[in-house]
Parts: C-alpha cells; structure tokens; sequence
C-alpha cells in the first residue's frame, strides 16, 4: 500500500489540524505527524470531506505551525501491538513502553476500537468476585464481567479503594489465570505513583498492565488510553484465557476530553456542553466488559469517575449509570467521618448480584442477610433523621435500636482496614452480629431458618 | 430523467457518509457504502448531494470510494420464522450472525432474516376461485406451539386464486397463483415491507379492553388497553427495565416484540436465556415461543438504532394484521431520540431544544400512533391490536426534558419511576400519586363486568386513602405519628398494608411476580375489609394498639403469596379479620 504524505496544513484549532488536497484519505485512519525538529505526534482522521481531511491529534497541537509539518496517512485504523509478555509491563497513553523495558514484539496488531459483541454471543455474568470490602461482596456483590464504576468526588479515597480491590479481588475457587489492567487518564503524578508502588509492594505488577496518562500529558490521549486499555484486554481474556479486571481512572477526564473535541469541530452540543454523542461512546467503552459463550476468560470492569460537585445527575455519572450494571457511591459524610471505605449504601446498587449469590456461590443466606442490612439500616438513618427534627425523644424504643444498629453498621461493618481483606464468611458473620442488636421479630426479610441457623444467641 | 445505479463517496464524518452521482435516488432508499458494503439509507438530498446514515462502523471509507443502490427502502421480511428470532436493529438474525462470523459482529455481516433451512407446512384456508384482496387469510403455518401464522394476501394484489393447496417448504416456497388484472400472480410464504410506512388498516377503533400485566399496581391503579400507548419514565436504577420484562412476559398478548433500544448487552442476553425458561401463564408454553426480540445495544452502530424502532413496530403491524393482540416494548425510546440527535446534529440541522432535532415530537407522535384496536384488511374483519409501551430514560430523571415531555403529549398511561422509591427497595418503583392511566373508565366498565362488579369501587377508595396517606405524611413529618387522631392512624395502617401487601411485588420471586386480575380485586378487597372493620371498632373504645397489632394481620401480609388455584382462602382471611376485631369488642 501507498502511504501518502501531505504539508499542506491549512488549519490548526484546538487539537484539530485540517489538511487540504489529499487523496484516498478514509476515515479513520492513523497518521504519523513529523516536525521540523524531527518529533513526532499521532493523530487520527474524524472527517474527510472530498480534498480536506480534519486530524485530531493525540498529542496536541501546542507548538505546531501549518508550515512545519509533515502528515502521513498510513492507511489503517488506530492499532496496536499485544502480546502475552506484554504483563507486567507499564506504557504511556499510546501504547509506547515507559517502564525502560525492552519494546513489545507484537503477536498480532489489533484495532484499539474493537467490534460490538453480539448479544447473543454473550454469557451472562454470575460467578461472585470476592473484593475483600464488606460494603461490596455482602450488599454490591460484583461478578466476572460485570462494569461496576465507582461515583466518587474529589478528595475521595477512589484511588485506595480501586488498589485494595486490584489487590484483594478473586474468585471463590482456584487455578484461573488473573490479570489486571489499569489505565490512567488525567490524574495527577502522585496518585499514579500511588497505584505503581502498591502494585509493586504487593506484587501485583507482574500480572497487570499499566496505562498511564497523566495530568500534564496531552487531553487528547485520553480518547485512545481506554480503547488501548481493553483492546489488550480482550486479547488476554479470550484469546489467553484470563480472568481480567480493568480499572479506568477517571472517565471525568475522558469526557472532558471528548467535549475539548466536540467544541474545536463546532457540534451542536447535548447537556453542559458535552457533545450528543456522549452516552454512545462511553458504551463502547463500558460495553467492552462481559463474557463470551465458550471462552474461558472475562472482562470486569471498574470505572472510576468523580462526580463535579458530588452531582449524581451531571451527564458524566447519569449517562455511565444508564450503561453500567450499578454503581458504588462513595459518601463524603462518612469521609467527613473518617470511616473508610466511605462507601455510600444506600444509592449504591450491583444489578447483577442476584445472580452470582447464594447457594454453591457465596453463602444460603447472603441474599436475605444484605436485604435485612440494608432495610435497617435504612430504617435507622431515617429514625436518626427524625430524632434530629423532634429530638431523640420522640423516638419509640423500637426506633432508638435502630439508631443504635446504624452507627454500629457504620462504624463495623461499612469501616474496614485498607489492607484488610474480609472473606464473605467473614461479612455475613459481622452481618449477623449487628442484626444481633435487632429483636429477632424485627427480621422480616430473613427466613425463618435462617434465622434459626445464624443469629447469634447469648450476647 | 437518468438515474445512476452507482455513486461515490465525497465525505465521511463517523456514521454519516455524503455521496454523489446517485441521481434517481430517493429519500430513504437503502444503499450499500465503500468497497465493504456497509449499509446505509439515504436521509437528505440537496441538489446531487445524498447524505447516508450508515448502520456500521466507517472506519476505511472515504472519498472516492463507490456507493451502490439498491432501489427499495429500509424494508423488512415477513413470513414464518419470525417467532422466537433475535434481531438486530436492521433485521439481521443475531443468532446466525454469531454462527456464520464468530462472537462479534463484523461489517457487512449478511444473513438473510427469515431462516431459509426452516420447513414449514402450509394448510390453505383459501379456495380456488375465491376472489380475494389484500390482507385476506390465503392459508395458516403452525410457526409455534403458540402462535398459528396466517399468511395474508399482500398489499396491492386483487384478484381469483387459481391454484392454491398443501404444501410443504421453505417460506420461498410458492403456495398460490392469483388471477390479477395485470396478470397470473404467485404468492409465496414471505413479504417485503418498508419499516418507516405504517401498513394500513380497514378501520382504527378506540380502545376496548385492558392489556393485563400480572402487576398489581399497573392493573389496578394504572391499567393499560389493548391497542393503547404507555411510557414509562425514571432515572437509571428505578426499575425501568425489570417493568419492561415483567411487560414482555405477562402482557395478555397473543405476540410480544421486545426492542432493546441502545440498551445493556447483558441485559439482552438475560432476556435470551431467561425467556426459553419461563412458562405462559395461561397456555404454560416457553414465553419465547410468542416473542421477537429486538437488540441493538448501546455500543452497536447508532444509526442502525434508530431504525430498530421501527422494525419493531413493521413486524409487531404484521402479527396485529394477522388479527392477534401483540405488545411492543421499546426500551429505551430516550437512546433513539439521541440516535436522531447525533444524526441531525452531523446534518447539522438547526438543533431544537437540549440539541434535539426540531421534528423529535413528530416523529415520537408518528410512532406511538402507529398503536391501534383496529379492523384489519381483509373480507373477514377481524379485529387486531398493538399495544406500544416505551421506556424513557430522562438524564437525571428529569421528567422535565423534550423526550419525556414529547412522549406524554401522545402517551395515554404514565407509569412514572421513583428513584426514592427504588432506594426504599420499594419495587416496583411506580410512583402512586403521580402516575396516571387515561384507560381507567374504559377498563373499570371492562373489569366490573369481568372480573367484580365492586372493581372500580375498591380501586377508588384505595386509590384516595394513598392520596390521604400523602397528605398526613406531612403532618408526621413535623409532629410525630403519635400526635395523629386515633382514626387517622388506622387510615396510615390501611395506607401501608396497600404500599407494602399489594403495591410491593417481587419480580423475582416465583409466585409473586404475576397476579392475576382476581387475585388483585381479592387481594385489596381483603385490605379495605380490615379498615371497614377495624374503624367502627375503635368508635366502640377498642383501642388503637389493640387493631393495630391484630393477629391476623401477619397473614395478610403474606396473602400475595396465596397460589391463584387456592382464591377461597381469602374468603377464610376475611372471616378471620371480622373475628378477630369482633373478640375485642365483646
């Protein structure tokens, strides 16, 4: 094939360049972009329209001049090079190494944009991931091929959170190759220096993979970093038999990313400026997540997003909670009150839990303990809300146990150490010693037998 | 005029394709783009320029490259095989797809919609020499054990059989000959028909009969009709998918179609898996065994979503022509409002409100009136309904947005999504005070007729005690539940035995998750029995704690679960409350 090359740069906007007079251009394609001074940037092409062709360039435009640049269009789409040494390995938001390791000999090159799954190809996620977090395994239970983001805010403990999972998280059985695969976008050079060391410190680096786009590194690189991040993913999970969870921090900074582009092509805009699109590209990210009929491996994936101004209903966390299969919120009150993991309970939701509990799974009980917690203790910060207009005293003594059983919920069962890593034996056990504050008759949602079975006698 | 049977591409920005030299062409002909065939329908012209909405991925088309015509509009194929197929948003079998190009769908994947391996048996109905038009029943194909297929006669051929008799064969088999004045016409099992044109009717009629759902608040508070419209609405986390597959399997419909309209792909395979399981309740065949589905995920093409809709509806008219009562479940509408926003948007149309095109109210309206109780075509009359239900999913469940608020212009129930309720674990999250159903006369003269003469009665009472339930709530918020009347507390009792014994049903649970329409009467009926015994109790100084903590309640509690072949023991249930109040007063 004929590469083609063009210095016929007529525009440079925000990080779109448009070149003039070019042929056979399609869309799509990768171009390598050569300065003067010998440096090179990557773009790629959004639109030709007969002679013109707009290159959205990943490294930004800052420091280019019309005249001084060569573009060569190479004919394919964004692609990269995966192959089984490729664990352990840490990259920039491109793909290149960054860890001064040897480079990637590729065992075959794949299109970062994947296809869509056929639905009917897909096996439906039911095997229970232990994350060693109370607030996750007992009430949000994940499964393997689940996307359960993370709704945090800024000065939230995400970061710690999603590490303690990269850490802790894995199967109830054993023998089954386990990956994972991070990726960065915008954040600051301390909390990605956070994620290397405690990979390393744990040892978890030689069986993950890092991307790893920094604050300060080009916005535009973020658009590629997840596509990198999963297509590697989908060739460890189904062609290398990998159980992989990805970690993606913080699709905030995608999104912005997104609308930087969205506003340089001049598109009508959707909500806050976002572009219309937005909810269809963030699926082909989150929709990369699942199982395939006959495969061995899966994809989960963790999505990390701060919510501006802790605003649920912002486009970002509103449209991601449309497409991923619930979400765990984090509470800044209980931050406030120095409870880690501050994860938020009541709004928090895993839509696929009834499916990867109970019987065979996790434990009989499980389903019947997490609707019984989660009912007091919605009960109990109701009651609390109550006592705090009419004062405690307009509590019925019923009531006041609720009371009791929700700052004990928050500070037993919500609290955990950061490197505490609780079985599910060891959730339904704390579970029940709380519901042990309860009179027995308050159970409605537990069985009988349960109850029988499980409630602790003779405190 | 000369007409061109091949273009070329001159412009390429993400699903939208602009071409030129296809002069001839006409609005939404489809056309196949580039070297790889992708399709494509054209959706604008301004002078020799066509613009396409392509249904696949474009990367690698570009200028240059030719565009083919392929003279016919976005049409479906209809016929045998239809039952229990999933397709994608322009009609391709997802099932073969999968088969014949692995666990992704690759561009131009090709597989023709209706299974050509399938053998069917077709029986005539239609005589030689009957003079017969369109939407006539030439002969019948037992498709499922559920759904015999008639195989009408299609639109625009008149005239005398000639030949016509048993035979067995594919659905290209031909099945008759008929005389038409432009000659000897032959038939065979399947038809052609453009998604975007309504297929016609005889008559519209208003409708008649309740849709029942097996949801207790859906039913009896919120009922929808055969051939009626419904939206439901919420925030993401509400439920509006569970309401949507409870719909799909316990609708009273002859035949269910099932749009996932950019929706969770897992979603669509719980849909697959589950449905094959789960037994009709009236017939105890596969549910899937009356069911279409429709999937065309979030993360697959977005054009090719807007047009899912729409086949959807194409082949939900065509069971309706056949004289059956189908169901239409589109879930979400708000993802095909975005497909036509970013598309109008790439137009780069005049955007209306939030960057929505200014025709998203039309084109919402033109859907849902494709819903009907209508006479069909055809000699004999017959009478066929479908019945559209829409999930919306408003961006931060504001019900304020051009979506939700375009869709209630038209809608006639509103089943509006509560995400406090759903927070409370209260499901189905159907807002009580805020919802509404523009059918409840209709199907209170239906159901008093039907199913008790007190229906309507029971229905209002319980309705206004939840609206006074509203009310007190107010007051308790700022003095307290032990500063109310004696007699308002019953009423808060009776309120919360209606929200927590009737309203909260389990989808998940086996004998919960449907009820029948007796049921449902036994069940409130049973609620309004213990405040109609309980109040005139209290005036004879029994006190409040007393019928507040009354055994029997504990069993009432548990009256859904009570199996639909067992009714009587809510007669039991009901002595049982009498009883029991009457000891406290001797």
């Amino acid at each position: 094939m004929v590469t083609k090359e063009y210095r016929t740069v007529k525009e440079i906007i925000g990080p779109l360049m448009l070149i003039e007079g070019v042929e056979g251009i399609t869309y799509g394609e990768l171009t390598d972009i050569r300065l003067d001074d010998g440096t090179m940037r990557r773009g790629r092409v959004l639109e030709v329209h007969r002679d013109k062709a707009v290159v959205q360039v990943f490294e930004g435009t800052s420091g280019l001049a019309p005249q001084g640049v060569t573009v060569k269009f190479l004919g394919k789409g964004v692609e990269l090079g995966v192959s089984g040494d490729i664990l352990g390995r840490v990259f920039d938001g491109f793909g290149r190494p960054i860890d001064d390791g040897p480079p990637i000999i590729p065992e075959k090159w794949l299109n970062i944009n994947g296809n869509p799954m056929n639905p009917y190809s897909r096996d439906y996620p039911n095997e229970f991931i232990q994350t060693g977090i109370s607030t996750i395994d007992l009430l949000n239970p994940l499964v393997r091929g689940q996307k359960l983001p993370f709704f945090s805010g800024s000065g939230l403990p995400h970061s710690r959170m999603a590490a303690q999972v990269a850490r802790q998280a894995r199967v109830l059985k054993t023998g089954e190759k386990f990956a994972v695969i991070f990726a960065t976008m915008g954040i600051t050079f301390e909390e990605a220096e956070f994620f290397i060391n405690d990979f390393r410190r744990t040892g978890a680096l030689e069986r993950a993979v890092l991307f790893i786009n920094l604050a300060d590194d080009p916005a535009i690189e973020r658009i590629a970093v997840p596509r990198m991040a999963l297509t590697v993913a989908e060739f460890l999970a189904y062609e290398k038999d990998m159980h992989v969870l990805v970690i993606l921090t913080d699709l905030t900074n995608y999104c912005e990313a997104l609308r930087e582009i969205s506003a340089a092509r001049k598109e009508v805009p959707g909500r806050r400026g976002y572009p219309g699109y937005l909810y269809t590209d963030l699926s082909t990210i989150y929709e990369r997540a699942g199982r395939i009929k006959g495969k061995m491996g899966s994809i989960t994936q963790l999505p990390v997003l701060t919510m501006p101004e802790d605003d649920k209903t912002h486009p970002i966390p509103d449209l991601t909670g449309y497409i991923t299969e619930g979400q765990i919120i984090l509470s800044r009150s209980l931050h406030a009150q120095g409870i880690y993991p501050p994860v938020d309970v009541l709004p928090s939701l895993s839509r696929l839990k009834d499916k990867g509990i109970g019987v065979g799974k996790t434990r009989e009980d499980h389903a019947n303990v997490m609707n019984q917690l989660y009912a007091a203790y919605a009960r109990g910060k109701n009651a609390k809300e109550l006592a705090v207009v009419l004062g405690e005293s307009a509590l019925s003594d019923i009531d006041l146990l609720y009371v009791k059983f929700a700052d004990a919920f928050e500070d037993r069962f919500i609290r955990q150490g950061e490197d505490e890593n609780r079985s599910i034996e060891d959730s339904l056990r704390i579970g029940w010693e709380l519901l042990g504050l309860l009179p027995k008759s308050e159970l409605k949602r537990v069985r009988p037998e349960f109850i029988e079975k499980y409630y602790p006698e003779n405190k | 005029m000369s007409t061109n049977n091949q273009g070329e591409v001159v412009k390429v920005s993400g699903p939208l394709v602009v071409a030129r030299g296809l002069a001839g062409a006409r609005m939404y002909e489809m056309v196949r783009v580039g070297e790889a065939k992708l399709f494509g329908e054209i959706i604008e012209i301004r002078g020799d320029e066509y613009s396409i909405q392509v249904y696949e991925e474009t990367e690698g088309i570009g200028p240059g490259q030719p565009v083919f015509r392929t003279g016919e509009a976005l049409s479906v194929e209809l016929g045998p095989g239809l039952i229990r197929s999933i397709y994608d948003g322009v009609q391709r079998p997802l099932d073969k797809i999968a088969a014949q190009y692995g666990e992704y769908i690759v561009r131009g994947a090709e597989s023709p919609s209706l299974d050509r391996s399938l053998i069917w048996k077709f029986e005539p109905v239609a005589k030689v020499g009957d003079h017969v038009v369109a939407g006539d029943i030439l002969g019948t194909v037992r498709e499922t054990k559920l759904v015999v297929h008639k195989i009408l006669v299609p639109n625009g051929v008149e005239g005398t059989v000639k030949k016509i008799a048993p035979v067995e064969g594919n659905v290209d088999t031909i099945i008759a000959v008929v005389d038409t004045e432009k000659g000897p016409r032959e038939l065979t099992m399947v038809q052609r028909w453009p998604v975007r044109q309504p297929r016609p009717v005889a008559k519209k009629l208003p409708p008649l009969e309740p849709l029942t759902t097996g949801q207790r608040v859906l039913d009896m508070f919120f009922p929808m009709t055969k051939g009626g419209t419904a939206c439901v609405p919420g925030p993401f986390g509400s439920g509006k998918t569970v309401v949507q597959h409870q719909l799909a399997k316990w609708a009273n419909a002859n035949i269910v179609v099932y749009v996932g309209c950019g929706e969770r792909g897992n979603e669509m395979t719980d849909v697959l898996m589950e449905f094959p399981e789960l037994k009709d309740p009236e017939s105890g065949e596969p549910l899937m065994e009356r069911t279409v589905l429709i999937a065309n995920t979030s993360n697959m093409p977005v054009a090719a979503r807007e047009a899912s809709v729409f086949t959807g509806i194409t082949i939900a008219e065509y069971f309706r022509d056949m004289g059956y009562s189908v169901a239409l479940m589109a879930d979400s509408t708000s993802r095909w409002a975005e497909a036509m926003r970013e598309m109008s948007g790439r137009l780069e149309e005049m955007p209306g409100e939030e960057g929505y095109p200014a025709y998203l109210g039309t084109r919402i309206a033109s859907f849902y009136e494709r819903s009907g109780n209508v006479i069909c075509l055809g000699s004999d009359k017959r009478n066929g309904t479908l019945s559209l239900i829409g999930a919306v999913s408003p961006p931060g469940g504001d019900f304020s947005e051009p979506v939700v608020q375009a869709t209630l212009r038209v809608v006639k129930v509103f089943w509006g999504l509560d995400d406090k309720l759903a927070f409370a674990r209260h499901f189905p999250a159907i807002n009580w005070l805020t919802s509404y159903s523009l059918y409840q006369e209709v199907v209170d003269r239906y159901a008093n007729e039907h199913y008790n003469a007190r229906w309507s009665e029971v229905r209002r009472r319980a309705m206004a005690i939840l609206q006074r339930e509203a009310e007190l709530e107010e007051l308790v918020r700022l003095v307290g539940m032990d500063a109310l009347p004696a007699e308002d507390r019953l009423l808060m009792q009776a309120a919360k035995m209606i929200r927590e014994d009737f309203l909260h049903q389990n989808a998940f649970d086996e004998l919960d998750t449907y009820t029948s329409m007796v049921k449902q009467f036994q069940l409130l009926n049973t609620i309004l029995h213990y405040y109609d015994e309980v109040r005139p109790a209290l005036q004879k100084g029994v006190p409040l704690t007393k019928l507040l903590t009354l055994p029997v309640l504990e069993e009432i509690s548990k009256a859904k679960l009570i199996p639909e072949d067992k009714l009587t023991q809510f007669d039991e249930l009901r002595s049982k409350v009498s009883e029991q109040v009457k000891s406290l007063m001797s």
